[in-house]
């Protein structure tokens, strides 16, 4: 049960013996590179938005990292049902360190849309439908990390850790569902752009906000893969050592 | 070996087939590398110290413990595909009573009983082979002492008329009386067509039941002057 | 699959009659909320009138949790697992056991529940159709979930704190339904409560389908 059902690698991947590769440094570079960019505009060049003033700018890095939040939790749904149906190894980590990651970027839209909603609207919190579902996601991405830190053997935790991964998507689908319904119930005040005009540089900035947090959220989701698939490795190692250890047991009685 | 073939009534193939067979737990090699061949109707003694790994070879061959390398077949399933279809043709017991403390005897040999697919008869007669009809039969197993207890499960193996009986055991903890039960009910299924393997620490008596012995050491079959040839029994 | 269900089910709950845990322990716990959170709310402000759907199904989750914990408990002990596992029953059906008889379980719970509620808090009981249809979705959308969960956590020590940790965020949407509807049932207005209904019936739904063919790999050791 160990490196026989390792699933087809990528080629950059494989026997890596360190987490970096000339591909991710280039990828890399080019994220850092745009992250500058963003950094440019939506810090200096673009202009401030009349209704929310400054504040306004933190949408450049808040609603991209929202979206990739649920494209990682997506992306964890789909590594937990290829590796349920293939028994891919490979699947099962990719689901993994996109948990992982997609934890990160959600506590970033948590953290992000509070520093927003501040100046905006004079508090930290709204139960508004966006924020209130994206700590939802934070829940229930929380309770699949969990599931994955259990002390069992491998192919049991990736089991159980798919079963619920798989059902993150329909979990988030109506979790959100019944958030907006019982929000819009409310009028309550909504961190929007609704009511502002974006366009020409502020869209812009916005449009390379997306790159830039998406080439971010690959660099990381690949690197912490990585980490994922060496630590396997080092576990599975030693296979044959421990079964002549074994043997041996039987020769001195 | 085809996965799945029904298994042939003559006898001419074994029971267990297992070659370099290694089964993990975690990480550790229980079963490091078994070869073992059982016929039909053989009584097999499975000896060897504390941790050889007489209870993963049990657990193995009832298909609860995946093999992760070698041959492993069993009643005509190959264990290595589908490990799943072998396990209600056998019967283990195990060193867990396998019922649930808080209801009746009778209420635990018949749940088991329709849970393996048998009729409420076969729980019945069991319970009267195993003496547990008439009082017993409504006390909490949970009250029960150690022998009442392992006549229960006992009773829930043979109303499935197993093919394969695992036996992890069978003696500790009984009284006298209680082992020549199990004695009587092993060779009576031997004789009725069924194979068991057994594991004990009962030397004496279970080398009198016993048509072959096995030792285990360090995860394998050991060469046993007992059994003849490489550990394997004919 | 039916048969083995019904097996499991009739086992399950003969258990609970015999050893009384769910009417013994989990009831009074549901009660014990009920009387708590008058505590914290002050009977006389108000609040505790305006609150009382919320409160009623949210000691109705805790409670639940509690009946769920215990079904899988009953399997921990002394190799029943293993039992289970070689006793030729389908997966598909012990789920759909587990499952009915937790939502037995649950349902009188919810049903001495609602007396509680109607006595301690004073509230007028309308729209009962409603009341109802929620009760009996709302029961299956938690009973599925909960034993889908449950199998997930079974067996590990860790098993008391990842359980809520994993089933209260999923249960969030049932609490927010089976919350609204209650106020439109009691509020006279229960068009408004349908709507809910539904989306907790799809959430059932779902569930029950990924505990037909999630459960069997789940029952694995390995």
């Amino acid at each position: 049960m160990t490196t026989e059902t390792a699933g087809p690698l990528e080629a950059s991947d494989s026997g890596p013996t360190s987490t970096g590769s000339r591909t991710t440094m280039i990828l890399g570079i080019v994220t850092l590179f745009a992250l500058g960019v963003l950094v440019l505009l939506g810090l200096i060049l673009s202009p401030a938005e009349e209704n929310q003033s400054d504040a306004v700018r933190i949408m450049y890095i808040h609603v991209p990292s929202a979206t990739l939040s649920y494209v990682g939790c997506f992306l964890t749904a789909i590594g937990s049902a290829v590796f349920l149906w293939r028994k891919s190894r490979w699947w099962d980590l990719v689901a993994y360190a996109s948990a992982e990651v997609a934890a990160l970027f959600t506590a970033f839209t948590l953290v992000t849309g509070m520093l927003w909603g501040r100046p905006t609207w004079g508090v930290f919190w709204v139960w508004d439908a966006r924020l209130t579902s994206e700590a939802m996601l934070m829940l229930l991405l929380l309770g699949y990390l969990a599931v994955r830190g259990i002390a069992a053997d491998y192919e049991v935790r990736a089991k159980r850790a798919a079963i619920v991964g798989l059902l993150l998507v329909p979990n988030v689908f109506i979790v959100r569902q019944s958030v907006q319904w019982w929000r819009t119930l409310h009028q309550t005040p909504t961190l929007s752009l609704s009511g502002a005009e974006i366009q020409g540089l502020m869209l812009f900035s916005l449009f390379t906000g997306f790159i830039a947090i998406t080439l971010a959220f690959i660099w990381m989701v690949i690197h912490r893969f990585r980490v994922a698939w060496l630590e396997e490795q080092v576990d599975a190692e030693g296979l044959d050592t421990a079964i002549a250890e074994r043997r041996a047991e039987g020769v001195v009685s | 070996m085809e996965p799945d073939h029904p298994i042939s009534r003559s006898g001419t193939e074994p029971v267990v087939h297992l070659r370099g067979a290694v089964a993990l737990l975690g990480r550790f090699p229980a079963l490091a590398g078994v070869d073992l061949d059982v016929d039909r109707r053989r009584i097999v003694l499975l000896r060897g110290a504390n941790g050889a790994g007489k209870t993963t070879l049990l657990r193995a061959l009832a298909g609860l413990v995946p093999i992760s390398a070698g041959e492993a077949v069993v009643l005509g399933v190959d264990l290595r595909v589908d490990r799943q279809s072998v396990r209600h043709r056998v019967g283990l017991l195990a060193h867990g009573t396998g019922l649930y403390d808080e209801l009746s005897v009778a209420d635990n040999v018949r749940f088991w009983t329709l849970a393996a697919g048998a009729v409420l008869a076969d729980a019945e007669s069991a319970m009267v082979r195993l003496g547990l009809d008439g009082r017993l039969s409504d006390v909490s197993v949970g009250r029960l002492s150690t022998g009442q207890r392992r006549r229960t499960s006992l009773a829930c193996l043979i109303a499935r008329r197993p093919e394969l009986w695992l036996l992890d055991e069978p003696h500790a903890g009984l009284d006298k009386e209680g082992r020549d039960v199990v004695d009587e009910l092993v060779r009576d299924a031997a004789v009725a067509g069924a194979t068991i393997i057994l594991s004990s620490h009962e030397l004496d008596r279970a080398i009198d039941l016993a048509d072959e012995i096995v030792t285990l050491g360090g995860g394998v079959a050991l060469d046993d002057s007992g059994a003849g040839g490489d550990g394997n029994v004919a | 699959m039916l048969h083995d269900a019904w097996l499991i089910a009739r086992k399950d709950l003969k258990l609970e009659i015999r050893s009384r845990v769910a009417l013994n322990q989990v009831v009074p716990f549901a009660l014990l909320v009920l009387v708590l959170f008058a505590f914290a709310l002050d009977p006389d402000r108000g609040l505790l009138e305006k609150a009382t759907p919320g409160l009623y199904w949210i000691a109705v989750l805790f409670s639940g949790l509690l009946a769920m914990q215990r079904s899988f408990a009953v399997e921990a002990a002394d190799g029943v697992t293993d039992a289970l596992r070689l006793s030729g029953l389908a997966p598909a059906g012990i789920f759909l056991g587990k499952t009915l008889s937790v939502a037995v379980q649950l349902l009188v719970l919810e049903v001495l529940l609602g007396v509680g509620v109607a006595v301690l808090y004073g509230t007028s009981i309308t729209g009962w159709l409603l009341l109802l249809a929620t009760i009996v979705v709302a029961t299956a959308a938690i009973s599925t979930a909960g034993t889908l969960f449950g199998v997930v956590a079974a067996g590990l020590r860790v098993r008391e704190t990842l359980l809520p940790l994993l089933l209260l965020p999923v249960l969030a949407p049932v609490l927010i339904g089976s919350t609204r509807a209650f106020e439109a049932a009691l509020s006279g207005t229960p068009s408004e409560g349908w709507p809910w209904v539904g989306l907790m019936s799809v959430f059932a739904a779902v569930y029950v389908v990924a505990g037909i063919f999630g459960f069997g790999p789940l029952m694995e050791e390995s």
